[in-house]
């Protein structure tokens, strides 16, 4: 349970964070403070039972039918490395508050910062390989944020874009890895996976899980050839810098070989690869390092440099390289973090970073000065501090590989050696000479409280340098052994062991260090040196941007190969696949010729779609110059397709779709009031080109073919006997359990519920999308003036609002007789609804009949005259009907049933006696409200706009709109 | 009866498919007014055709499934009648939206070059 805690608190407090104000950096710095307070507590209140050799785990269930499971789980690696990202987030924090400008924006910084700490424990506590990998995406994420925090600096948006798709990209490998290894070992649990090390080194797809884990472990922590992200990254804020990349981000790859370490190491593979990255990185990282003239940039490349040191070790594979290479993280850390830190002092204070200006700093800020020297020389592997003892691991490790005949590795440790010495006193050189004159600010110390979290880290890197074995050993020795298990070797913690080859190797490091940047400072000119050596041509940034170039050209001339952005080729190509999909599938049914006699023709039916053929065909002829005319003949089209259904025993559809053929007639009616005007022009009509005439007859083959193909396939369906059908099921069950003998409906709002009420949310948006489309509707400006037939000087009618025409005018006696239909159609209305569960009606009718009710009210009376006298406000009936279907539905989990089960209760009422009212009718009810509050939103927002534009600009005259005779 | 369904999907179907291809949006919709009606008989004929059927089991006591239309295909069409008009609607709004900004009906939203 205090793992949760520990994990979700860094979550909770940077939601906090984002909604503080502005200007808020103490309470931010407090809040932060606090979590990393509890954190650390929580962390810290582990030790005796990590001490113990216990691991502590925490499990919820996530996909328990996967094994998939959310685990947290800490062990000794897990806790030095929650400790540690602890324990710096802390400081930072503190650090951070005297940084930050009182003009950034804090509370994004905080909350990112919290999130990323948050994700980065998320990786360290971990039980499980997918959920490591989510984490391990999300510190990809937030780090993205946060090294793109000034994002109106190119530099800051360049940088965290490169460490995003270099660390995500990464991080995609590493889940095909992962999920190599769970297809391998069967399960994502650490537990099980890190019990199956035999299993998956023999296993043939071990190469495959290691190259791409690799892959993920590799981008993260800036291994060659993947370290070029790291020094754009350092465009973020130094505090972000100290964070990520000393403690952390950079880290995340490191542990992860940590923890796979018992998985995958121990074959020549492993060490090739991972120890193979480790040693060129460690070498070009150090090199390049001392070339730079960017402080922060030297860090960047040591900072390469020292990850590399430890993927080294990592690759070499043996216990003790492991202990050496857990003991040099955090040592890396806490010398890395407070040398991030110092240099933000000195960016800070002086305004510049370059160190070809910097010089003699150590005068006026002599503490940050001591601090920075100190800390450096912890880097450079000075004996009495931290770097020391570790970097003497690592030379008695390269000693130990090439035995006795080989030297190599000896030598490369040793020329990183010297190149550590060689950067560190490049570094350390701003502190001496002559005190800079010409520096954009006058340098001086820091705030106290902005030096602390410096003075905190130096003194650890004294107190571990100089007594290893009291202060670090015994969180060494937890996390070893969590790693290591039963072949944890012993060691000591030493300074002093006693005259041998790795002290001989650390002098020699030190004194041809020394040499070296005297060497390159006197002959080669370093300090204004623009060029590295040897390595400036080779430019992993530069492979990284001509990448993305061709990516980006490539997708772009893919997308203009395979995409368009027109209509015509689009719908070309659906239909055109969907008639190959048709054909495909009736090629693979069986073939199946045991047909069925069709039945003989009915003469009055086949009248009917005669009619119907050619309402289809001569609207099909006529929609481009005689809109009005088309839409009428497809209106005949559907009232013959409705007459179809009512003749083949289906009423309920019958009287659905003529209601419905009504509404969308209103519906169209209602828009092609602004659509141009387009008159049949003969000439231009004969001078059509002749790609248009192509183009006709293209289209003609395709839609005579698919038109015929569909018959086809309709008739060949019809004579096949109808086999099985579900439809027995609900047939048998309407009545007994449904409570309806009108099977269809019953279907609807009880059996198939769920679909309904997904289908009423689907109608409620639309309307509510057609209603917000509308409100900011702009007609084109030759379709706001009045049209023709409204502008005529000898019809009074013209002269009067709608509303008067009805009233007192020519539409008098239509308007008295449908005011007088009103409330039969609500009769009307509620009786189809009544019977709906039992006879043809239900609430889809009710509700489009109702709709239709009040139409033609607007229709007659004009829009202002029916809403001074009727308030609607369909927006109500939609949220009412869409309240009463999820209540009924609600209703039955209340009383321990599932969702949406109906329920029929029986009401002895005086008059009508025994009525039994399911509740699947309290739920047609609320589809009744949903289509028609829907409906008439749809069609009083399209009316509306008519309203609207009659707001003619006050002086422009009002004139016919042309072209409007054609109707 | 068959041969006469069969026929009417196929016209209904091929003229909507000629329409959806044409170049102005009135056409586009019309045509989807038109494809959805075949669809939809289509989606219906699934049941095959069974007349004086209708699925209203009125009487009590056992229910021959024979004697009664399908009800499966119905309760799918009467639902995607009431959806059909939705995105009828919607497609009309997006139409003229499309119109307001273009000033053209064409539905590349800009007249082609003669």
């Amino acid at each position: 349970m205090l793992l949760l805690i520990l994990i979700l608190a860094p979550f909770i407090g940077s939601a906090v964070a984002a909604f503080l104000p502005a200007n808020a950096r103490n309470s931010e710095a407090w809040l932060a403070g606090l979590v990393g307070v509890i954190g650390l507590a929580i962390t810290l209140s582990m030790l005796p039972s990590i001490s113990d050799g216990e691991v502590i785990r925490f499990t919820a269930e996530w996909l328990p039918g996967q094994d998939l499971n959310f685990i947290l789980r800490m062990d000794g690696l897990a806790w030095l490395f929650s400790v540690l990202i602890l324990g710096i987030f802390l400081l930072v924090v503190l650090y951070a508050r005297y940084y930050m400008s009182p003009k950034d924006p804090v509370p994004r910084f905080f909350a990112f910062l919290l999130a990323f700490m948050g994700a980065m424990l998320g990786i360290v506590l971990s039980g499980n390989l997918i959920q490591l990998v989510m984490f391990w995406e999300l510190t990809s994420l937030v780090s993205f944020l946060l090294i793109g925090y000034w994002h109106h600096r190119a530099d800051a948006r360049r940088g965290a874009r490169m460490a995003f798709t270099v660390t995500a990209t990464g991080g995609l490998c590493l889940l095909a890895g992962v999920l190599v290894v769970g297809h391998i070992v069967g399960s994502y649990n650490l537990d099980v996976v890190l019990n199956s090390g035999n299993i998956i080194r023999n296993h043939p797809l071990y190469l495959t899980a290691l190259v791409l884990i690799a892959l993920g472990a590799l981008t993260k922590s800036a291994q060659f050839p993947f370290h070029f992200w790291l020094p754009h990254a350092m465009a973020a804020p130094t505090p972000v810098s100290a964070f990520l990349h000393s403690a952390t981000m950079v880290k995340a790859g490191i542990f992860l070989l940590m923890r796979l370490w018992p998985v995958l190491a121990g074959t020549p593979e492993w060490a090739w690869i991972i120890g193979g990255a480790g040693i060129c990185t460690m070498l070009i990282g150090a090199f390049i390092a001392i070339f730079q003239h960017d402080l922060k940039g030297l860090l960047a490349y040591s900072t390469i440099s020292h990850l590399g040191l430890i993927t080294a070790l990592l690759g070499i594979g043996t216990p003790l390289a492991m202990v050496a290479a857990i003991f040099h993280t955090v040592n890396h850390a806490t010398f890395k973090a407070s040398l991030f830190m110092a240099v933000g002092i000195i960016d800070h204070e002086c305004g510049t970073r370059d160190m070809r200006k910097l010089r003699g700093l150590y005068r006026p800020m002599p503490y940050t000065a001591t601090l920075a020297i100190v800390a450096s020389a912890a880097m450079a592997g000075v004996p009495l501090l931290n770097g020391f003892i570790s970097k003497e691991m690592f030379f008695a490790e390269a000693l130990q590989v090439g035995s006795d005949s080989n030297w190599w590795m000896s030598l490369v440790a040793i020329a990183m050696g010297i190149f550590g010495v060689t950067y560190s006193l490049r570094f350390i050189y701003v502190f001496f000479g002559p005190t800079a004159t010409d520096l954009p600010s006058t340098p001086h110390e820091p705030p106290r409280w902005m030096r602390f979290p410096v003075e905190f880290l130096v003194l650890c890197c004294l107190v571990v340098g100089i007594i290893p074995a009291l202060t670090i050993g015994p969180l060494l020795h937890n996390a070893v052994e969590a790693v290591l298990g039963a072949q944890t070797p012993t060691y000591s913690l030493a300074v002093w062991h006693g005259l041998n080859t790795p002290l001989l190797m650390s002098f020699i490091a030190l004194i041809g260090g020394v040499a070296l940047y005297f060497l390159l400072r006197t002959r080669f000119g370093l300090t204004q040196r623009n060029r590295i050596p040897l390595f400036h041509r080779f430019n992993g940034k530069q492979v990284y941007e001509s990448t993305m170039l061709e990516l980006m050209t490539l997708s772009a001339r893919l997308e203009k190969l395979l995409g368009t952005r027109r209509l015509q080729p689009q719908i070309l190509l659906m239909m055109l696949a969907g008639m190959c999909a048709a054909l495909a599938v009736s090629w693979i049914l069986p073939h199946g010729w045991d047909l069925v006699a069709p039945q003989a023709v009915n003469i009055p039916f086949a009248a009917m779609w005669v009619v119907g053929c050619a309402c289809a065909l001569a609207a099909a002829w006529q929609a481009k110059y005689h809109r009005l005319a088309a839409l009428m003949l497809v209106g005949g089209t559907g009232i013959v397709v409705s007459m179809t259904f009512l003749w083949l025993s289906a009423p309920d559809l019958a009287l659905t779709q003529l209601m419905v053929e009504t509404v969308t007639t209103v519906l169209i009616l209602l828009g092609l009031r602004w659509l141009p005007p387009r008159i049949l022009n003969r000439e231009t009509e004969a001078k059509v080109n002749r790609l248009a005439r192509t183009r006709r007859t293209r289209d003609f083959i395709v839609a005579v073919v698919a038109g015929t193909g569909m018959a086809a396939l309709s008739y060949l369906v019809m004579l096949h006997p109808p086999g099985s059908k579900i439809g027995d099921f609900f047939l048998e069950r309407a009545l007994s359990e449904g409570g309806g003998s009108n099977v269809v409906n019953v279907l609807l709002v009880d059996f198939r519920g769920f679909d309904t009420f997904g289908e009423l949310a689907v109608l409620s948006i639309v309307a509510l999308t057609v209603y917000a489309l509308l409100r900011r509707f702009r007609p084109a400006p030759e379709s706001i003036p009045l049209p023709a037939q409204q502008v005529n000087s000898i019809d009074p009618a013209t002269r009067q609002t709608p509303a008067q025409q009805a009233n007192s005018g020519y539409l008098m006696v239509p308007s008295v007789y449908l005011r007088l239909l009103l409330p039969i159609f609500g009769v009307v209305a509620a009786y189809f609804f009544m019977r709906g569960h039992n006879l043809p009606g239900g609430g889809f009718v009710a509700g489009l009949i109702l709709s239709v009710a009040f139409i033609v009210q607007y229709m007659l009376a004009g829009t202002a005259w029916v809403e001074a006298n009727l308030r609607l406000q369909p927006h109500r009936w939609i949220s009412a009907g869409l309240v009463l279907t999820a209540a009924t539905g609600i209703g039955a989990w209340l009383l321990g049933f599932p969702f949406l089960t109906s329920h029929t209760a029986h009401v002895d009422l005086p008059v009508f006696g025994d009525v039994h009212v399911p509740t699947a009718f309290l739920f047609d009810l609320g589809v009744f409200f949903v289509v028609f509050g829907s409906t008439m939103l749809i069609l009083i927002a399209l009316a509306h706009q008519s309203v609207r534009s009659h707001r003619v600009p006050t002086g422009a005259p009002v004139q016919a709109a042309p072209g409007k005779e054609i109707h | 009866m068959e041969i006469v369904i069969a026929i009417a999907i196929g016209v209904l179907f091929g003229s909507g498919v000629w329409l959806v291809l044409r170049p102005r949006t009135f056409q586009v919709i019309t045509g989807l007014l038109l494809l959805s009606y075949a669809v939809n008989l289509f989606i219906f004929i699934m049941g095959r055709l069974s007349i004086n059927l209708p699925p209203l089991t009125l009487e009590k006591g056992p229910i021959d499934p024979a004697l009664y239309a399908d009800p499966v295909p119905q309760a799918l069409v009467l639902t995607a009648i009431v959806i059909g008009f939705a995105t009828t609607a919607l497609y009309l709004v997006v139409l003229l939206a499309s119109r307001g900004m273009t000033g053209t009906d064409h539905v590349e939203g800009r007249e082609p070059e003669l």
